[in-house]
């Protein structure tokens, strides 16, 4: 089995090509937290009071609450004075009127595939880049609003759609929501906002590139989604970060609010840096994620691969609250060396025939600990509602873990919900099959893996997709047209 | 040579030459050991060799691993061809067509050339190219598994074939397109042992020598008339003469 | 106050009295024990295996506690001249030394099981000597009597040496309409290849609490099935560990829980691999109607060296009233990587084409319902070995079903 250990080392980490940091001038405000910090953060961003009063009640809250401590991850102690809270990367150009970008920036981005300048899009994607604190570039911005369709960063947003900020802003992941919820809210620098207005269907996949440049910062993303009735959008989030010995805290928030009629797609390729072959530096990737399918007939659909990050604290959740809503959550999460990561799902079902969908594939190798944690809530009104889940773990090595942790909460007895899982090592037999067709035991590990988790991979937008494979290192699929 | 699967001797001393271009046959009762020196001589992990050697072409098999082994030109029809859930039939051949080229020091194939010569020897053995598109045996009727080695067989150009009871629980419509398949694709250099239990696959793919494997041993070797005498007499006569 | 207290208190003034009616071997772990409780006081919800049940408010009432000696007959013969052996003893009267078992099965560190060995005064030994097999089940029924709230603390140690082979039926019955809480621990101990087949069943009223904890350490080549029935109760939590500590063992748990009304039924299992080539079974299955809660949480935990550990946990369950809520948590926490290990669970409605079908036939829905809920737990009592019991357990669910089993049926004291 040494040998696809080292399969999945090269997923992990040999092929961490991102470990690069960008030399650009960036404004780190000193670290450490509290209130002065806060009021810094809102005043750079020229933030209108009440978010001001957002952020410093979320901050008090903060203060009240402990760690969590109940995830199958031993998260390090975290110093919250040793960060800081805001790096800006594009402060260069701050004061000229029209922004010009670094091109060093620029660079960075095409370095990491994701290109600033429209010419160069991938077809169909228009991308939001975000590095460190703050929103580097958004593309494509200008066609989207033809169709009405707002897609910016949100502290743009906060200037031009004031009203829509306020009316969304916390309404799904209120700041109270956990621990790390409240911080985010007290100090969240940048990310995504999407308006999709009524009856539209956006016309192209709307993409967020989060990078954690500089040393020593926290990024705390904040990306809110809202899908007015009868519309359709597909958003992509990618992450990277540079490789340090230190640990990185990552602890972003989305919230996805899905009116009657509408569908959102939301995927995530999550490669954030993760860590070294002893388990040194990597990202806390502290994350609360969740839509509310608040209309008749909404549809939201999660799927994430999830190869990088230290520790892995992440829950994408769908509330259904619209009668006939459907929720979908796939989730690849591969782990090696000394990762960690505890993810999953929660679907609360409210709505009247609602369904869920849970698709899990861990993959465990090295000395890693790899949970899935979901919860599916029926509530006493919810009649109808079905959940499927599916939750499997493939093993590769003896000193790593897989590990199922669903909770079923039914009060409704209408409900059909069923959960299976299962846990095995990699199949013996397959291994020798393609041995003996003449594929080197680390290609069909990585045939077999690919194969395994081939129906959340499937769930991707196309260029995500390879991209996904490609981390999974299945060079033969990534190739196929 | 001798060979333990899971601590249990299995085989009890085979010896065995089979020169390029030879057919032999592998005749013999349940649990002989047949499949035990097909899997030692393919390299399955599983099974052990205790004492002896395998040589192919000068080379020392049992130092080699099972896809060096593969590289070289041994391939196996599976008895039981195994499933690979979520793997496409393309994409498998691909990685192992590449394997081997890549072996020979050869470039990888394009992707359009690749294509073309599976079109080709799909149309070989008669094999949908909508099975193609599947997951690697997933799904996959017994005579489309048995189709689908000779299949892998032809894409990969082996110069040595054991077709593991290729044969079993095939019809006779079956039966011809897969004996008829592997005969287009002998060359003259093609060897092949052929394991089976009955005569009908040997009326198509014609041994020059038939060996009877008995607990471990192979107890008698001779020409193509033993296999008939077999058939018609099944192996009683042949333990008979050996107590 | 936080009900702890009460029973510090009560420890504090009674301990004395206890230990004076008990015997060293109990005395000896109690106080170590009491000072584990003290510094624990009941668990909250928030500790994960006590999240279903609010042990805090079951042991707020103020209970008497019921220091009655154990007294063990000696087995009669069924027929003249056939003399019985005896496998039945109380703790106090031990034909061995029970220090090296006694509270060193349990999980010292859980509250509930603290608490019980902080006040119990006696309780059973169930001692199989080597290669020895009882000619018939030993069953012990525990009947629950007073005329004042009570609560009962329970212990039993099962000891099967090496070769034996028992089978152990361990009834609850309450004989009064009273308040009575009870706390139970059992302990097993199997020496390599031993077999046991033991069964509890609970049949008390809605007045009832009980928190039962039973720990069974398993040697090698052995194999234990342990089925867990509630049919009639009010509050019922009920622990199940087993610890696989020898090769080539198998562990099978069944549990039937059928409740309506108020009640409440927590079952909590951990099945705890901790060498290789071992077996686990588990099979749960709730039908929760009234106003009722069900909860069903179960780990399988395969350790490090557990390789070729084979393990399926499944956890069927019907919610048949609007009102009734069920919760199931089944858990795989795995450190091995040679293991083939499932788990399945399902909350589920009853069949509608069914119920249509067997309606056109003619059969009224509530008997079509009945039916199928009938079919649904039959899976379960189809495991049960015991022939006679199984039989009886088909109708004892079936009259629970139809409403005629409202209190323990088997009772002669309540009429």
């Amino acid at each position: 089995m040494s040998e696809s250990n080292e399969f999945v080392r090269n997923v992990a980490e040999k092929k961490y090509e991102f470990g690069f940091t960008t030399d650009v001038h960036t404004e780190i405000i000193d670290k450490g937290l509290n209130e002065d910090v806060i009021r810094i953060i809102s005043q750079k961003k020229g933030e209108p009071d009440w978010l001001l009063q957002f952020r410093l009640d979320a901050y008090r809250y903060w203060l009240t609450q402990q760690q969590p401590t109940w995830g199958h991850v031993t998260l390090p102690e975290i110093d919250y004075q040793a960060i800081s809270y805001y790096a800006d990367p594009t402060a260069k150009s701050k004061d000229s009127e029209k922004k010009e970008i670094d091109p060093e920036l620029m660079k960075t981005f095409d370095k990491l595939g994701i290109p600033l300048e429209e010419r160069l899009a991938l077809s169909g994607t228009a991308v939001d880049a975000v590095m460190d604190s703050v929103s580097v570039k958004t593309t494509f911005k200008e066609k989207l609003s033809e169709k009405g369709i707002i897609f910016c960063s949100i502290s743009e947003a906060v200037k031009e759609h004031p009203d829509l900020v306020k009316k969304y802003l916390g309404s799904v992941v209120p700041p109270k929501d956990n621990y790390f919820a409240a911080l985010n809210s007290a100090v969240f620098s940048d990310g995504s906002f999407v308006y999709i207005p009524k009856n539209t269907r956006c016309p192209m996949e709307l993409s967020t590139y989060f990078r954690i440049n500089a040393r020593n910062t926290g990024q705390f993303e904040r990306t809110l989604i809202v899908c007015d009735e009868g519309s359709y959008v597909s958003y992509l989030e990618g992450c990277t970060a540079p490789m340090r010995d230190e640990n990185q805290l990552h602890a972003a928030i989305v919230e996805i609010v899905i009116m009657d009629n509408s569908e959102v797609k939301y995927s995530t390729v999550q490669n954030w840096y993760p860590g070294d072959a002893e388990g040194k530096g990597g990202v806390l990737n502290l994350v609360t994620k969740r839509g509310d399918l608040r209309g008749v007939n909404s549809k939201l659909s999660w799927t994430q691969v999830e190869t990088g990050s230290a520790i892995t604290w992440k829950y994408p959740s769908c509330v259904l609250r619209g009668d006939n809503s459907q929720a979908e959550f796939y989730s690849v999460a591969v782990t090696n060396n000394h990762q960690e990561a505890d993810t999953g799902t929660k679907m609360i079902h409210m709505g009247k025939n609602t369904r869920s969908t849970i698709i899990s594939k861990g993959i465990s190798a090295g000395k890693s600990q790899n949970s899935y944690r979901g919860l599916v809530r029926v509530t006493k009104n919810a009649d109808g509602a079905r959940n499927y889940s599916s939750c499997d773990s493939l093993l590769l090595g003896s000193e790593c873990g897989a590990h199922t942790f669903p909770y079923m909460d039914i009060h409704n007895n209408t409900a059909t919900i069923e959960h299976e899982a299962t846990t095995s090592k990699i199949n013996e037999d397959q291994l020798m099959y393609c041995n003996q067709r003449g594929i080197s035991t680390e290609e069909a590990v990585g045939l077999i893996v690919n194969g395994y988790a081939k129906d959340v991979i499937n769930k991707l937008p196309m260029e995500f997709a390879v991209e996904a494979q490609k981390l999974l290192s299945v060079s033969l699929e990534g190739t196929v047209g | 040579m001798h060979a333990t699967v899971g601590g249990k001797e299995i085989l009890k001393g085979v010896d065995l030459t089979i020169k390029d271009g030879e057919i032999h046959a592998l005749m013999g009762t349940n649990g002989a050991g047949k499949s035990t020196l097909s899997n030692v001589i393919v390299g399955n992990p599983a099974y052990e060799v205790t004492e002896g050697s395998i040589t192919f072409n000068g080379q020392d098999l049992l130092a080699m691993k099972t896809e060096e082994r593969a590289h070289a030109g041994i391939f196996m029809s599976f008895q039981a061809p195994i499933e690979i859930p979520g793997v496409s039939m393309t994409n498998f051949m691909r990685a192992a067509v590449n394997a081997r080229r890549q072996a020979l020091g050869k470039e990888p194939l394009k992707s359009t050339d690749f294509l073309k010569i599976m079109r080709e020897k799909r149309k070989l053995v008669e094999i949908d190219q909508k099975l193609m598109n599947r997951s690697v045996n997933e799904g996959f009727s017994g005579g489309e598994r048995k189709r689908n080695e000779i299949f892998q067989m032809a894409m990969l150009e082996p110069t040595f074939c054991i077709l593991d009871e290729t044969d079993s629980g095939l019809d006779v419509d079956a039966l011809r397109i897969v004996a008829e398949g592997f005969n287009k694709l002998r060359t003259e250099e093609t060897s092949a042992m052929v394991i089976t239990h009955y005569q009908r696959l040997l009326d198509y793919i014609k041994p020059d020598v038939v060996h009877v494997l008995i607990d471990g041993k192979i107890v008698k070797t001779g020409g193509p008339e033993l296999a008939l005498k077999i058939e018609n007499e099944g192996f009683d006569w042949i333990k008979a003469e050996l107590a | 106050m936080k009900s702890e207290q009460q029973y510090i208190e009560l420890y504090n003034e009674a301990g004395a009295l206890i230990k004076q009616k008990s015997c060293p071997v109990m005395n000896a772990v109690r106080d170590e024990a009491f000072r584990v409780f003290e510094a624990k006081g009941f668990p909250s919800k928030k500790v994960e295996r006590y999240k279903y049940t609010d042990v805090d408010a079951a042991f707020a009432p103020n209970y008497g506690i019921s220091l009655n000696p154990i007294e063990i007959k000696a087995p009669q013969p069924c027929k003249e001249g056939d003399a019985r052996k005896q496998y039945v003893f109380s703790l106090k009267n031990a034909p061995i030394d029970l220090a090296p078992y006694y509270n060193n099965v349990a999980d010292k560190a859980d509250a509930l099981t603290a608490l019980n060995t902080a006040l119990v005064h006696d309780g059973l030994l169930i001692y199989v000597p080597k290669n020895e097999c009882p000619a018939d089940p030993i069953q012990i029924d525990n009947w629950l009597q007073g005329t004042a709230a009570t609560m009962m603390n329970r212990r039993v140690l099962v000891i099967l040496e090496q070769g034996a082979q028992a089978t152990i039926i361990i009834n609850d019955h309450a004989a009064d309409k009273q308040r009575f809480l009870t706390t139970q621990v059992v302990e097993v101990v199997c020496k390599d290849n031993s077999h046991l087949d033991m069964y509890e069943i609970e049949e008390t009223t809605p007045l009832c609490s009980r928190f039962s904890n039973v720990y069974i350490r398993e040697g090698r080549d052995c194999s234990v099935k342990h089925n867990s029935i509630t049919l009639f109760n009010g509050q019922t939590r009920n622990l199940c560990d087993v610890y696989l500590t020898g090769e080539n063992s198998e562990v099978t748990l069944n549990g039937c829980v059928i409740t309506d009304k108020n009640q409440r039924v927590d079952n909590n299992t951990l099945i705890d691999h901790q060498v290789s080539n071992c077996n686990s079974n588990e099979l749960y299955k709730y039908v929760v109607d009234g106003q009722s809660v069900g909860a069903f949480a179960g780990k399988i935990l395969v350790e490090k060296d557990a390789q070729k550990t084979t393990s399926q946990e499944t956890n069927s369950n019907l919610c048949a009233s609007s009102d009734a809520r069920m919760f199931t948590q089944p858990m795989l926490e795995i450190y091995a990587d040679d293991v083939k290990c499932a788990h399945g669970s399902t909350v589920g409605v009853m069949d509608e084409t069914a119920l249509f079908y067997m309606r056109q036939r003619g059969i009224p829905e509530d008997e079509a319902r009945t039916l199928l809920k009938n079919a649904f737990m039959g899976q379960v009592i189809d495991q049960i070995q015991l022939r006679p019991l199984r039989d009886k357990l088909y109708v004892k669910v079936e009259k629970r079903f139809r409403g005629e089993l409202d209190k323990c049926e088997d009772c002669r004291l309540c009429k």
